[in-house]
């Protein structure tokens, strides 16, 4: 079993979460539909560390973890307030 | 012959005769450059020689030919898909695959034994009932079939009723098969190599050089090499090679998990699947049955193994055959599933002009082998792509005008 260490449940079997993909800045509401289409399709697809959404089901708990997708390892988990403090982007 | 084989054996005189050629140096220049050396990079590298008369070419591979996802797939061909488009491109590479251990002259073990997609839910029997329709419009052998004759073409089904997801039909697909699919990769590296194609294993590509938007040199770790065009087809990690050659894919890179069982006697003839119940099996001409599930539930670039994939796999298997839990797992391995947002491939040209791009394969790439390559030859030679895979192109995701295949893919994802 995998443990995802959730910054509100503690630590889950990773059954529990989704991951819901990479953090990033969505396009203003008026941008064109290039733009929309690009941030709705396109991705970094990184071999690395990776920032992405992940959501405890049970709870419906949102947060943010970081994991390096060459090793399977989960490096950290924080909240979106975390995210926004830590000054390093969405 | 078993006189024959006897001398072979007790005999010193081995045959000189090499699947591959010994390997070369890097030469400074080749026409066409292919980095991958899977099914599909050598299947382009074969028809561009035989169709296309180009035979300065190189297949580079950073490991061995067939050593990805060509090897680690489970070796299902079919062509009932959803879309025209699909369908259409499926059936073609049906076609070729049926006449293709005569034009390589290697054994491919094709074997046609019928392929049965479970339908546990009205849902399903729906979108099966779409497709029967679109795959018969286009001339492919697909019907929806109810329990009955399930029970006919493979009795051994659990058809009970008091299970937690009971079969309430099946899309039958009587030309589905089974190929070898080691040997696709060697009968079309052979089969290159003896027209002129170099093929350099152990040669992995570190970077291009980009000069106003073409790639005019391919930088690997033995050494730079110039190219007059490049086609990438490296599966898993499509991104990475593309994000060297400066730009963006709509693509996801998921494990993909399966495995196999102890060998056991003769029993399953057709192939399963079950959409809905995440799994699928055939027994391989060994006696072993070889079984998949859906792609893992996050990104990833390790083919490690998980005990949550088998405990996942087997729970549902159970249901359809009960007596598997007295069999072995023997062996598991993962591949690297380069996914996209509709379960279509992505073919043809990229945003360099002389790059060219087979990519998108997911989990649905190995029966598209023949399709792809020959295809991909003549969209490299003719710098355009043929009919066929226009539907496919890179730019459909900004043109808003994706396929919508999700109905069509074995397993849930």
């Amino acid at each position: 079993m995998k443990i995802m260490p959730c910054p509100l449940n503690g630590p889950r079997n990773i059954q529990e979460f989704i991951c819901r993909g990479e953090v990033r800045i969505p396009p203003a509401a008026d941008a064109s539909a290039e733009a929309w289409a690009e941030y709705l399709f396109y991705r970094e697809n990184k071999a690395g560390i990776v920032r992405e959404w992940w959501c405890h089901l049970p709870t419906t708990f949102w947060f943010i973890a970081e994991r390096d997708t060459r090793t399977d390892e989960i490096i950290r988990t924080y909240t979106f307030d975390a995210l926004d403090e830590s000054g390093s982007g969405r | 012959m078993p006189l024959r084989l006897l001398r072979f054996g007790l005999g010193l005189a081995r045959p000189d005769t090499r699947i591959l050629p010994l390997p070369q140096e890097l030469k400074p220049h080749y026409d066409v450059v292919i980095v991958g050396g899977g099914g599909h990079g050598l299947a382009a590298a074969y028809y561009l020689a035989r169709q296309h008369g180009i035979t300065n070419v190189a297949v580079l591979d950073k490991g061995y030919i067939g050593g990805g996802n060509t090897g680690r797939n489970t070796a299902i061909v079919r062509s009932n898909y959803l879309t025209d488009d699909g369908v259409r491109f499926y059936a073609e590479s049906m076609r070729l695959y049926q006449t293709l251990s005569d034009e390589l002259d290697i054994n491919l073990m094709y074997s046609q034994r019928g392929h049965l997609t479970l339908a546990h839910t009205d849902a399903s029997i729906r979108t099966m009932r779409w497709r029967a329709e679109v795959n018969k419009h286009l001339g492919v052998a697909s019907e929806l079939i109810g329990p009955d004759e399930i029970a006919r073409i493979c009795p051994q089904l659990n058809l009970s009723r008091a299970v937690r997801y009971p079969i309430l039909g099946a899309l039958s697909h009587p030309v589905g098969a089974t190929v070898r699919h080691d040997a696709v990769a060697w009968g079309y590296a052979r089969a290159a190599g003896r027209l002129g194609v170099a093929i350099h294993q152990g040669t992995e590509v570190v970077g291009f050089a980009i000069e106003g938007g073409r790639i005019t040199a391919v930088e690997t770790t033995r050494g730079r090499i110039g190219c007059g065009k490049v086609l990438i087809a490296v599966a898993g990690r499509s991104s990475l090679v593309c994000d060297m050659a400066g730009f963006r894919l709509p693509i996801r890179t998921v494990p993909l998990q399966a495995c196999v069982s102890q060998p056991v006697k003769r029993f399953l003839d057709p192939i399963i699947v079950s959409g809905s119940l995440h799994c699928y099996i055939w027994q391989s001409q060994r006696g072993e049955l070889v079984m998949g599930g859906a792609t893992d539930p996050y990104p990833l670039y390790s083919t490690r193994s998980t005990l949550d994939f088998k405990e996942g796999l087997m729970a549902h298997m159970l249901e359809l055959l009960p007596f598997l839990g007295e069999v072995k797992i023997m062996r598991q391995w993962a591949g690297l599933s380069d996914m996209t947002p509709d379960f279509a491939p992505v073919m043809g040209k990229t945003p360099l002009s002389n790059c060219y791009l087979t990519a998108g394969w997911g989990t649905w790439g190995f029966k598209a082998t023949p399709a792809s390559g020959k295809a991909m030859a003549a969209c490299v030679a003719d710098d355009r792509p043929p009919e066929l895979i226009a539907p496919f192109r890179l730019d459909r995701f900004r043109e808003l005008d994706q396929l919508g295949e999700a109905g069509a893919a074995s397993v849930g994802h």
